[in-house]
């Protein structure tokens, strides 16, 4: 551990990050699943937070940790039909265990290749209005088109959800 | 001071923030919702009935927490916290007065709104956590009515941004000081005046729920989730219902009606009055949103969703352009 941020605060959101992945994976009733999907997320924004991302943790709980609910909403609406119901088979299959593994190499070997570790916070953390300003003007076309995308995918979606219906 | 110390110090004053505001809002609740519906109660306990709220607060404190049969055991215990936690959190960037608040936020105005957010987790996850189909439909109304309302809530707010520049609810503030052409106080209300619509309709459709439904402290079977709960959950259930309506309202007062400032009296005198003057506008505003409960019929559900993605959305969206319009002509340069 670097000095960049304070050790036993991350200590606790990364290890709540991560049982709470591990909780989503082994549990057995989706909306438990969800429940602990949202602790991940929240514990991410925590982690957003440490680094002085400020405008991200916040956006993070407001995006993510919000719409969970939405989401749990969706498993009462689209499995749900009896209350103990909601039972899924945890996959531990080989073919899961080959593609995590697989992942994690390949995340180990981009963040190997940094050279450059930041080994210090920046004194004057950039601000809200900073990344703004990024973000609508060196990122405007990735963001629209991001945006455009997600757009798309909202429409197919009804549309999608109307075929189904008649 | 210790850093620790004085964050510890400022959290516990948040929490006697509110749970005062709890005691006070129900009693304020059923006065004044007893004075007009005619059917006044709790007049024996005190003078006039004021210590009939402190009364209800110690029996909740002193009951035996019940639980229902067939719940589940640790979502069903975790979740009345899961609801009053953001709820104790969203005050933390609230801004009494120029130096009187809990932190100062950068993304002040977006915190709140994102701690709020969380709040339909906690009723839906304690929903599902009890045994009960009452329970369950209480919660999906809830979540879905927090999605119809906290949208155009977050959008109504967008033009004051658009026009200050800031997230920091303490700037907007300081930006809402002084009169304009020496009559009008320079508060957003008066030029945004349709945000400030959009901003309580969607407020009182995201404030009007069923613990606003029960006559005292008793949670009864109309009572959705909170009917669940017995002894202090139920509280902490209720408290953050009215934790709610105040930082509602005073999010609107900063957002809109200039939080701590007052228009014609010296800025020397007003540093010092800031606090009391926040909370009298605060309390107003709350006043007219449990007014407007209280002589209002209850709207359906499906009129709720229809009100809010058909009009408030489409609406706030139009108005944002508009106003995204008039800034970038009246401030060229300023806004990239």
């Amino acid at each position: 551990m670097s000095e960049t941020v304070s050790g036993p605060v991350f200590a606790i959101l990364a290890f709540a990050c991560i049982g709470g992945a591990i909780g989503m994976l082994s549990a057995r009733n989706t909306i438990h699943a969800a429940l602990w999907l949202s602790e991940v997320m929240l514990a991410v924004a925590g982690l957003y937070l440490l680094l002085s991302a400020e405008y991200l943790a916040v956006v993070q709980v407001l995006i993510y940790a919000s719409a969970m609910s939405v989401v749990v909403l969706f498993i009462i609406m689209l499995t749900l039909r009896e209350r103990e119901g909601p039972v899924r088979m945890a996959d531990f299959s080989i073919g899961g265990g080959i593609l995590a593994g697989l992942t994690g190499v390949i995340l180990y070997m981009a963040l190997a290749d940094r050279g450059d570790r930041i080994s210090a916070m920046p004194v004057e953390p950039s601000g809200t209005a900073a990344l703004g300003e990024l973000l609508f003007g060196r990122w405007t076309l990735p963001l629209e088109v991001a945006a455009l995308i997600l757009l798309v995918s909202l429409v197919a979606a009804v549309w999608w959800s109307r075929e189904v219906d008649s | 001071m210790n850093a620790l110390l004085s964050s510890a110090l400022h959290a516990s004053a948040a929490l006697v923030l509110v749970l005062l505001n709890g005691v006070v809002l129900v009693f304020m609740l059923r006065r004044m919702i007893g004075r007009m519906h005619l059917r006044r109660g709790g007049l024996h306990a005190g003078p006039g009935g004021v210590i009939q709220t402190a009364a209800d607060v110690l029996k909740l404190l002193s009951k035996e927490g019940t639980r229902p049969g067939g719940v589940n055991r640790w979502v069903y215990a975790i979740a009345p916290m899961a609801v009053f936690v953001p709820s104790l959190v969203a005050y933390a960037a609230l801004p009494f007065s120029e130096t009187l608040r809990i932190t100062r936020l950068d993304t002040g105005l977006l915190f709140t709104f994102a701690v709020l957010s969380v709040v339909p987790l906690g009723v839906i996850a304690g929903s599902l956590a009890s045994a009960s189909n009452r329970a369950l439909i209480g919660a999906m109304r809830v979540v879905a009515r927090q999605l119809a309302c906290s949208v155009p809530l977050l959008l109504s707010v967008l033009p004051v941004v658009m026009i200050t520049g800031t997230l920091d609810l303490g700037d907007i503030v300081n930006y809402q000081t002084g009169l304009w052409s020496g009559a009008f106080p320079r508060w957003f209300a008066i030029p945004l005046l349709p945000s400030l619509a959009i901003f309580t309709t969607a407020a009182l459709c995201g404030l009007d729920r069923t613990v606003f439904d029960i006559h005292g402290i008793e949670p009864g079977p109309e009572s959705g989730l909170a009917g669940e709960y017995s002894a202090m959950r139920f509280g902490l259930l209720c408290i953050s219902e009215f934790g709610n309506v105040f930082v509602i309202s005073a999010l609107a007062v900063t957002v809109f009606f200039g939080g701590w400032t007052l228009p014609f009296v010296p800025l020397d005198l007003q540093s010092s009055i800031g606090p009391v003057v926040f909370l009298i506008k605060t309390y107003t505003l709350v006043f007219l949103f449990l007014w407007t409960r209280s002589v209002l019929p209850r709207v359906r559900t499906d009129q709720l969703m229809d009100l809010g993605w058909k009009w408030l959305i489409p609406l706030s969206i139009v108005w944002i352009m508009l106003v995204g319009l008039v800034v970038k002509a009246s401030l060229p340069g300023t806004v990239v």
